[in-house]
Order: C-alpha cells, then structure tokens, then sequence
C-alpha cells in the first residue's frame, strides 16, 4: 500500500487529464510517424486549417458545436450511472424529427422555423434513448448493448425512410428534399463576414446555452443531485426516496434530447435538408469528449473545442497529406477515451511520486 | 418433399457457418465474464483479429500464419484491456467501447494506407484462406436418401475452424466444471476474496481467462476474413461482437446452451438471405433494411424479455482491491 | 477446578517454544499508524483472545500474520523460527489458518468445493474431491465439525458457513487457527458449539487466536488475552486474573459505564402500529411472517435477534425499501401504502426517520461531501420548485456537526474521510433534527468506537424522552437491554417473545433467539449459568 499523499485537487483534475490526453496523442503521432507520415508537419497544418483562418474557425466551431450536443449527451447519463453509447442513433432520429417538421411547415420564417425544429429534433432523439432507458428501468437490460444495437437500428431504419419515402423523385443522392432557405437556421457568416462561408450557425448559441443548462441540471437542481446520488450509490438512492425508474428513464430522454440537437445543427443549419448518415460519427466523438471532460460542462466545452479543432484541421490535411485518413482521427478519439476513461489512473502514481517528491524537498 | 428437405439442410449448412463466429466470441466472452471481467470490447477483437488475419495471409500466402496473426492482435488488444481492468482497476466498460473504437479506427486507417482500397486488404486466393474440408466418404455418400444428403452437405465440407469452434463447446463444459483450473475460475468471478485468503492469484487467474478469451476470438474473428470471407471489409464484424455478448447472457453463461442461442442467431441470419426478393402474398417484397434489422432487433427482444433475470457471475465488473 | 487445568495448562505451554512471537511489528496505511511496534507472544495449544475497541489495530495484525499485509517493520517467529510472511500460501504453508468475520465463501459452490478451493491434489477435480470428501469426514468425527459436503453454501445456515470455514483451515493443516470475530453472526447457542469445537481443538494440541470485541467470550475462553488500543499493544494478561471491567478500561484508556442512565419510560399514545406483516426477499421467500407489534411515544422497543431472522427486511419494510407482501403498516392510525421504488420518500413524509443497518450501502452517499449527505432524503425540502438551495442545506449541515459534534467540522469534505463514528453520527444527526414522529434504527453502533458509543445511546435516549416512537434493532443483546424498555425477540421471521429489560435473563433471551419457545424450555436451565445443556448443540438455528 502507498505511503503517499493524494495529488492536490488541481492536478487531479486538470493535469492528469491534460496529460492523459497528451499521451493518446503521442501514441496517435507514432502510428502516423509508422505508416510514414511527419506527425509535426501534420499537426502544423491542422492547427493552421483549425485557427488560422475565418472560415477555418467557423469550420471549427461548427464541429465544436455538434460535439457539444453529443458530449453533453453523454455526460448527463455518466452522471446517473449509465454510458449512454447511443448519441449517435439519437442525433439520426433527431434528424428525422427536424425534417419533418422542417418540410411540414416549409417556408416559415427561420425565427420561428428555429424553435420548432429544435423541439421536433429534441423529441425524437429523445424518443430513441428512451426505449432503450426504460429497458434498463425496467427489465434491467444493460444500457450498453442496448443503445449500440439502437444505433444499428436507426442506421437501417433511417436508411429506408430516406431511400423510399423521402428522398424525391428524379434526385440521385440518397437525401430528402430540401428545406427553403428563408426557413434555415442562418449562418454565422451572415452576421460576421469574418466566417465567411463556413456552416457555423446560430446552433453555437444552443449549444452555450445546453452547456450551462447541464451545470445548473446537475449541480444546481434537486433532480441533479438525485441524478448523482443514482450514478453513485444506487441503493442509497433509493434508500432516499428517489425513483431510480423515473431517474433512468427522464436521464435518458434528456440525454437523447441532447443528441438531436446536432440534427438541428446539420439538418437544420448546414446542409437544409436530411443526408444519409449525416451525423458522420459524432455520436461517438461525444463519448470521447465526455470522458476528457470528466462529465463536467466546462470539461466538454473544451474537449469538445479540442476534437472540433482536431476535425477541421484533419479536413485541411486531407487537402495537403492525403495519406492521413478521417479513421485516424478515429484512432485517436478512441485512444483519448482509452486514456482518459478506462485508464486514468496510469499517470497518477508516477504523478503522486514526483509531487511527494517535491513536497519533502519543499519541507527541508 | 425432397425438395424441403434439401432445403432444410442447406438452411441448416449456412446456419453452421454463420454461427461460427458467434459461437467464438461467445464462449470467448464466457471465460472472461466467468473470471469476472467484462468484455464489451469482443467487437473490436473480432474486426481486429479479423484484419490482421487477413492482411497477414494476404502478405504471406498463408491462412494458419494469418490465424497466428489474428490470435496476436486480439492477444494485444486483450493486454491492453487487462491492464485497464485488472491493474489499474478501470472501468471495464469505457476500456472494452475505447478498444472498439480503435479497432474501428486502425483497421481501415491501416488498411488503406498499406492497401489503398478503401479500407479493404486484397482478396485472398483459395491456397490462402480456409476452405472447406470433405470428410471421408463424402462424395460417395451424397446420394443415400435422407443421411446422405445430411452428412455430405451439412457435416462434412466445413473448414477447421467451424469443426473446432464445434470441438470447444465440449472441452469448454469440461474445463470450466472438470478441473482445477475451472474451478478457480468460477471462484474468482463469483468472491475473489475466497480466493485471495487461499493465497492465489487473482490477477494472474484474470490474465489466464484473458488470454483464452482472446485465442478463441481470435480464432473467431481470423474465421470472418480467412475462412467466411476472402478478405478484410470496413466493419465487417458489424455488431457480432455486441450480439455474441447478448447471447452470452441469454444462455446464463453456460456453454452448451451458448450453442443453442448462437445456433439460433445463425438460423435467423441465413433466413434473412433467404428472405430478400422473395414476394410475400400482402407484403410484396421485404426491404433490405428490414431483414438487415433482425438480429438486432432480436438481441433486443432476448434482452429485454429474459435477461432482467438472469444472474451475472457476483464478482462481475468490480476490480478487485485488498481492502479492510 | 478449571483454573487449576488452565494454569497447567499455560505452564506447560510456557515451556515449548511459543507458536506464534511478533517482535516490534510496525503497518501504517498512508497517514494512518495502524500497528505501533507490536510485541506479542501467543503460547502454543493455547486460547488466545486479542481484544480492542473498532480501529484499534487488531484485525491488520492478524492479517500481517496471515500474510495478507505486509508489515512495515519487525519480526515474526512461527515456533521459534523466523519467517518473512510473504503471501497467505505462505502462511498456510506455515500452518497458519483464518477463519474470517466475512466468510471468504463461494456461495453457489458446494461445501466441499469450497473446501478443496485452491488445495487440489491435481488439475482434474474427480480425484480431489473423493479425497476430500474423506478427509472432511474424519475432521467431523474427531472435533465435531459436522457439516453435509454437497450443500451448497447459500443453503447453510451461518453457523454451518463458518464450519465450512474452519474446515478449510484444517483441511490444509492449520496447527494455528486465527479466528476474527466469529460469533458476531451466531446465535449463543451456535456460539457455545463453536467453543466447545475450539476447546477440542486446542486440547487437541492446536493454537487458537481470538479476535473479538466481546469481553464475555474472553472470559469464558480464553487462557490469556492482550489489549490493543489505537494501534498499541495495552497489556497481556492471564484471563483468570483479570475482569471484563478490568479489560474494558485497558481498552480505552479510562473507566467506562458498560450501561446506560436512563430514566425510566413515559409511553403516551400508540404511533407505529405492524399488524400481520408478511415480507419476502429478492428470491421471493418470506422473511417476515406474520409479524404484529405496536410502539408508543416515548418508548424504544427493541428487537433482539440475530441477524437474518427477517429484522433487517422488517425495517426494509417499515421504511419503504421493501414493498410487503401482507399486512399492514399503519402510522398515527393511518396506514402507509409503500410502493414503488420512490416509496422510502413517502416513509418519510408520512415522519417515519430511518437509521439504517448499513450506513455505507444505504444510509450515505461516501463520494458525496458531507453537507450532500446531510440531506440525503430529505432534499425536496430545500429550495423552491426544481432548484437546490446549496445554502440552506450547508446551513443545515452546520447545525448537525455543532450539535453531534461531528469531527473534522468541515460540510464541503468528502464523506469517506470521515471516520466510521463521526459518519454515523451523520446519518443520526440527519435522521433525528427533522423531528420524526417514528425513528427506527438499525445497528447503531456498528463499526463505532466506544466514545462515540457512548454518544449515540445517550441521543437515542434523548429522542425517547422528546415523545419519539423508537424502534431499534441490534444483534448486540447489550446493547438492545440497556436501551429498551421492552423487548422483542425474533426468529425465523416470527416474534417469539417478549420481555421486560429489567427482569430478563440472558439464557432466556438466548433462547428465544435460538428458537427455542418458554414450553420446549427444561426447567433446570435458567438463571444462573448462561451456557445450555449438551442437547441443544443439535438444534442449531436452521431457518
């Protein structure tokens, strides 16, 4: 057993994460440096695609916000216990619910178009992790695999609505018909030339604002604290007169709420109409963001920043290094949540061994 | 009538061949859920045993040193979860969904860049893969009404790997309940500690259940790309891993009945390609995506309506610490 | 008579080479100084109890000896050899046995599978288990260790687990068994069999160690028993020259009242009414059957048993954890519905406190700080609507810590850092400033020491006499007579009796415990000497 003090509070939440991080990096640099790329040269032009432009920015924070949405979603459940895997087939129904109500009422006025798909996105996201929450709730059918098969699931259903009932006639790509501009939620780079052409959109706001919703919810509300007293001891929970039936289920809805909010970024703002597979993924950086954040907002909104950095500066590099794929971001992601999730503890005793080491030399 | 009746052996010969790599994952998870840990990354075993597998064979010519390559890359895998979960007492959950996402990420990101297909590696001719074995006699056989049909279509002609993924069951049942080595096992999945006070081993019993785990989805994941397949495809585990797991607690952690489910998942998965085109009387034809969903859909059914019950090893996802 | 034998007895043992020596034994746990250079000498074919209050090191020495810790500093000497412990095989290799307070049992294993674990003769279990199974029976014919080797062990009874237990340690050859606290989870009756196994086993040559808190068991067996307090080692004393109140002062350091003051009872109206009450466990099995009692304002009944004769899922019941299968649970002459899983809440509203058995599974969140755990329960009430008011609830937990002098005084730490006493009083500080009507309480004093011991029954006194209902449960019989004012016994789900504290004996409330009703009671046993008759080692409790 370890004679060592533990690590002073910010170094146990701020640097052993940064550090973790760092490291997946590291690794990330060593398989590019092994399939012969220049990891330097590459993080260069990354930086440079992800800051060193208008557009670029705007790029960024458009990625930043989806990851956002998927991070949160991910956060609120880590919080009451469960690992939401599911954002991603929640971010495609969301998409559905956006459409819909998008082409429903096509042509209204953004100001009010806004609203609506937000709440249709909301709704049906949240209907997509709420079956599988009152699985859990109820049948005790662990969260995990259900949400990974929900997310099989959307991926076919959404296939087939958008292959045979939305897509057009006479339209080639796998896509539904198009939302009418004045009905889009607007650019950023229609306020602020200096984003230029980038899809960032008011969505930003949204998602500033899910972000200090989620503080409040967790830490400010009474259905926060039982959320938390749930994720830490559920016997005590229930113990304490909370629902933890209720507690799952209201989670998970809330959780795929979130996640259809990047359909309302997508479908909504950017691209004006319902892709196939749109969300592309971020369902899963989600995860990842939320393990380097540690659940907390403030935490998500920087990794979320930081993988939306890591997009848009992979897009750049695509241009430039063709030989350095999207599946390395991938990688990377995964060895990010590796690092910071399962592994956490890695650096801590070396950590707590320097820092001991540095207090006795301290106290002479 | 006869005609039903070689049907029924051909649904039956694909049902083997599909459950394979189910049945591989499954009894793989079983030895470590058993142990105590648990292992949602078998997906990421798979797609990556499977590629390294069959990059290897690729390179090399040969489908055993490709076996050999995927049992390594579902070895390393296996490590690296171990380390996560017994040493540094992680959460086993965030290491095996992390571990997948590597796996997703580096075998395409791998794939093409060695490859340059697309995430694809090359076909493999047949000297290179698995391919299919005729028991003695087969031929001759084939024509004797009812047995033959039988033994030469749906017996005979699988590859080794199908015929040792049949063999495991049994050696399975017998090492988990026959020996010392079982017993410990079972132990330690069920109260460490009784373990720990006898003065053996928990980490090292852990590791020793990783490491079967992660031969035999290995094998499996090797039998995808080398024996199923002639090659690599993004993805191409496409969730057996998850369903391997489900069917898993759905058999209550006991080999035989894993055969049974996995036997049952193989059915309706040659059904499915039984189904496309096929006109139903009000239905018309069936859309693709909707055969596509069934298993999935399934394994949600057998989660949600039997397995609230079911009972996990005690000792199931807790790392295991001295404490007093 | 039996002092001659055993002072023999411990002259004879002086002159081998002692079984066990620790010289200058040293463990510190982080900050913590566990064991405080441990000198120790444990004569061989003796009894050796080892008492000391919760914390005071005793358990982390026997695991040193166990080899389950390693020591920081000092010596072991196993028969007058010196052994570095490394690891627990290698102190069973030395002969050294434990029977633990937790049983390191698996439960769905059968009782000879358990006992072969991890000492097979080979890698295929046919042989071994035949082999073992020969060898448990000769182990049950000669100390009486009768146990049936294919039931499995969630099948036993408790006492039956900790033969299996000591069967374990035999089977590989302990000539030195550790035993830590065994009878915490015996019936007296079961108890009395164990000292009756543990005297035949030393007669037999065997070395015992006996951990325990309970100055009764020391004094009935043990030859010689050391003090340990807060880390040290106090005294070792001859146990026929000392006394329980002698024990007990060496334990803390200063006198110590082993009974409450307490004015006698003023019961008013009836608050808490059970009538015909029927509870079933997670397996659907019945727990409490039938059961019927009321409690008043300004009494505390108190339900004598030991644990797993249905008490814990009565108190389940009463405070909404466990939904009931029949009966009625009835509160100021209204009865309480109590369902689904937010029911506990409504227990509460209706002003029924609960203090639960086990503080850390279910009456604390650890990870929490303490002013979180301060409300736990109770948290609807602070801030309006949605919102927590965090201010409020840190005013709360002030009051708490000043009033039950909760130490470190510090709301926003962590409830893990705080020590078992101190995060007790957590729970009782939370549980009795809302003004309950009802306040039920289980196992106060589990895992407290004996100052904040002391603190405790005096606020539960206190609670009384403001005009609460207090019903309280404890598997210490002392601890249920000197708060009570009457008391229940309960076995095997059933209320098998009641009695006045005053007059009550211990052999008859061991008794009821045991299950053994006032008509199947022989009239020689009785007030005088607490251990019943030979017979009764058969009918141990199997519920």
């Amino acid at each position: 057993m370890s004679a060592r003090a533990p690590l002073p509070r910010w170094a146990d939440v701020a640097l052993l994460p940064v550090l973790n991080v760092v490291l997946a990096f590291l690794i990330g640099g060593l398989i590019v440096l092994a399939v012969g790329q220049n990891p330097l040269q590459a993080v260069g032009v990354m930086l440079y695609g992800a800051f060193g432009y208008g557009a670029g920015v705007g790029y960024t924070l458009y990625y930043t916000t989806d990851f956002i949405f998927a991070g949160l979603a991910v956060a609120l459940a880590y919080h009451a216990g469960m690992f939401n895997i599911g954002g991603e087939g929640q971010a495609y129904i969301g998409g559905l619910g956006v459409i819909l109500v998008a082409l429903a009422l096509n042509g209204l006025h953004w100001a009010l178009m806004f609203p609506l798909m937000i709440l249709f996105g909301a709704l049906f996201g949240a209907f997509w992790a709420y079956i599988p929450g009152v699985l859990q709730a109820k049948r005790g059918s662990h969260i995990v695999i259900t949400t990974i098969l929900f997310n099989f699931i959307a991926t076919s259903v959404m296939s087939y609505i958008i292959t045979r009932i939305l897509k057009p006639e006479g339209v080639n790509s796998d896509e539904s018909a198009p939302i009418e501009a004045i009905s889009r939620i607007p650019r950023l780079g229609e306020f602020f030339s200096y984003f230029g052409r980038s899809p960032a959109n008011l969505s930003v706001l949204v998602a500033v604002l899910a972000l200090v919703l989620c503080y409040w919810l967790i830490w400010h509300s009474k259905f926060g604290y039982a959320m938390r007293a749930l994720g830490q001891n559920p016997t005590a929970a229930r113990y304490a007169g909370i629902s933890g039936t209720r507690m799952i289920i209201i989670t998970m809805a809330l959780c795929g709420a979130l996640a259809g909010m990047v359909a309302v970024n997508n479908v909504g703002g950017v691209q004006g109409r319902l892709i196939l597979n749109f969300v592309n993924g971020a369902g899963f950086v989600g995860i990842a963001v939320a393990f380097m954040g540690r659940g907390h907002p403030i935490g998500v909104a920087l990794s979320a920043l930081l993988f939306g950095a890591l997009y848009q500066g992979g897009q750049e590099l695509a241009f430039s290094m063709p030989g350095i794929t999207k599946e390395m971001i991938v990688t990377i992601q995964a060895l990010v949540i590796l690092f910071t999730g399962a592994m956490g503890d890695m650096l801590r005793i070396p950590l707590m061994r320097l820092f001991d080491r540095r207090a006795t030399a301290g106290g002479q | 009538m006869m005609q039903y009746y070689t049907d029924l052996i051909l649904i039956l010969d694909s049902t083997v061949r599909l459950a394979v790599p189910l049945l591989l994952a499954c009894l793989a998870g079983l030895y470590s859920e058993r142990s105590g840990i648990v292992d949602i990354g078998l997906e990421g075993k798979l797609l990556g045993s499977a590629f390294g597998a069959a990059t290897v064979a690729a390179v090399t010519g040969s489908a055993w040193l490709g076996l050999l390559a995927g049992i390594g890359v579902a070895l390393c895998f296996s490590a690296v979860h171990g380390l996560a979960s017994i040493n540094l007492k992680g959460d086993q959950t965030i290491s095996g969904v992390a571990l997948n996402f590597l796996a997703a990420g580096l075998t395409t990101f791998l794939g093409q860049s060695w490859f340059h297909r697309g995430g694809m590696t090359p076909q493999l001719g047949n000297g290179e893969r698995f391919t299919p074995i005729t028991l003695p006699f087969a031929p001759q056989l084939a024509d004797v009404p009812i047995i033959g049909g039988l033994y030469s279509e749906l017996i005979s002609g699988h590859n080794i790997i199908t015929y040792f993924a049949f063999i495991a069951v049994p050696l399975t049942a017998f090492i988990l309940f026959k020996t010392r080595f079982g017993l410990r096992l079972r132990a330690v999945g069920e109260n460490p500690k009784a373990l720990d006070t006898a003065g053996m081993s928990v980490t090292r019993l852990r590791y020793q259940a990783l490491v079967i785990t992660a031969i035999l989805v290995g094998i499996g994941g090797t039998y995808l790309s080398v024996a199923q397949s002639s090659g690599f495809n993004n993805n191409m585990s496409a969730g057996r891993g998850y369903i391997a797991l489900a069917a898993l607690i759905f058999a209550k952690w006991r080999p035989w009945p894993a055969l049974l489910v996995c036997l049952l998942f193989g059915f309706l998965d040659a059904l499915q390609f039984r189904l496309q085109g096929i006109d139903f009387p009000l239905i018309g034809q069936v859309p693709v995506q909707a055969i596509q969903v069934l298993p999935y859909l399934l394994t949600i059914i057998l989660l949600a309506g039997f397995i609230g019950r079911a009972v996990a090893p005690k000792a199931s996802g807790q790392p295991y610490t001295k404490e007093r | 008579m039996a002092n001659t034998t055993q002072t023999q007895r411990l002259e004879a043992a002086a002159a081998d080479a002692p079984a066990i020596e620790l010289r200058g034994i040293n463990k510190h746990f982080g900050a913590v100084h566990a064991n405080k250079d441990i000198d120790l000498v444990v004569k061989r074919g003796t009894v050796h109890g080892i008492v000391g209050e919760n914390g005071a090191g005793k358990s982390t020495l026997m695991s040193i000896l166990y080899g389950f810790y390693t020591a920081d500093s000092g010596e072991i000497l196993v028969n007058g050899q010196r052994h570095d412990i490394t690891d627990s095989r290698h102190a069973l290799a030395l002969g050294i046995g434990m029977v633990h307070q937790h049983f390191m049992l698996v439960e769905n294993f059968s009782v000879l599978e358990n006992v072969v674990l991890g000492a097979e003769d080979s890698p295929l279990l046919g042989r071994t288990l035949a082999h073992a199974r020969e060898q448990m029976a000769g182990l049950a014919r000669d100390y009486g260790l009768e146990v049936d080797p294919d039931a499995l062990i969630e099948d036993l009874s408790v006492g039956q687990q900790q033969r299996v237990e000591i069967l374990k340690a035999l089977y590989r050859g302990a000539e030195i068994l550790i035993l830590d606290e065994p009878t915490g989870v015996l019936t007296p009756a079961e108890a009395d069999h164990l000292f009756r196994i543990l005297k035949t086993l030393r007669d037999e040559g065997k070395t015992i160690i006996l951990i325990t808190h309970k100055l009764r068991e020391i004094m009935a067996i043990t030859d010689e028993v050391s003090v340990m307090r807060q880390g040290a080692m106090v005294t070792t004393i001859e146990t026929a020259r000392t006394s329980p109140a002698e024990l007990a002062e060496a334990m803390v350091g200063r006198r110590v009242l082993l009974r409450v003051d307490k004015s006698p009872a003023k019961p008013a109206e009836v608050r808490l009414e059970v009538k015909d009450l029927v509870v079933a466990d997670d397996f659907g099995i019945p727990r409490v059957k039938n059961v019927s009692f009321s409690v008043r304002s300004g009494e505390i009944v108190g339900i004598a048993g030991v644990s797993g004769n249905g008490q814990s899922e009565l108190l389940e019941a009463i405070t909404g954890m466990r939904e009931r299968r029949a009966g009625a649970i009835v509160l100021n002459g209204v009865p309480l519905e109590l369902e689904g899983d937010a029911a506990a809440a409504d227990a509460r509203e209706a002003g029924i406190a609960h203090v639960p058995e086990d503080r850390h599974r279910l009456g604390l969140v650890t990870t929490f700080q303490e002013w979180e755990n301060a409300i736990l329960g109770y948290q609807r009430k602070y801030g309006p609507g949605l919102a927590l008011d965090i201010g409020a609830a840190k005013r709360a937990a002030r009051g708490h810590i000043e009033k039950f002098d909760i130490r470190p005084p510090d709301p926003e730490l962590k409830t893990a850092n705080f020590s078992g006493g101190n995060q007790q009083k957590i729970v009782l500080a939370r549980e009795m400033e809302r003004d309950p009507d009802v306040l039920v309480i289980g196992q106060p004093t589990r895992g407290v020491d004996i100052g904040a011991i002391e603190f405790i029954h005096n606020e539960i006194i206190r609670m009384r006499d403001a005009g609460k209902a207090v019903l309280l449960v404890s598997v210490e019989l002392d601890e249920v007579r000197s708060l009570s004012d009457r008391i229940l016994v309960m076995f095997d789900g059933h209320i098998v009796g009641e009695a006045d504290p005053a007059s009550a004996d211990e052999g008859e409330l061991g008794l009821l415990m045991a299950g053994v009703t006032r008509e199947g009671r022989s009239p020689a046993a009785g007030a005088d000497a607490p251990a019943p008759s030979q017979d009764v080692s058969d009918k141990d409790a199997e519920p």
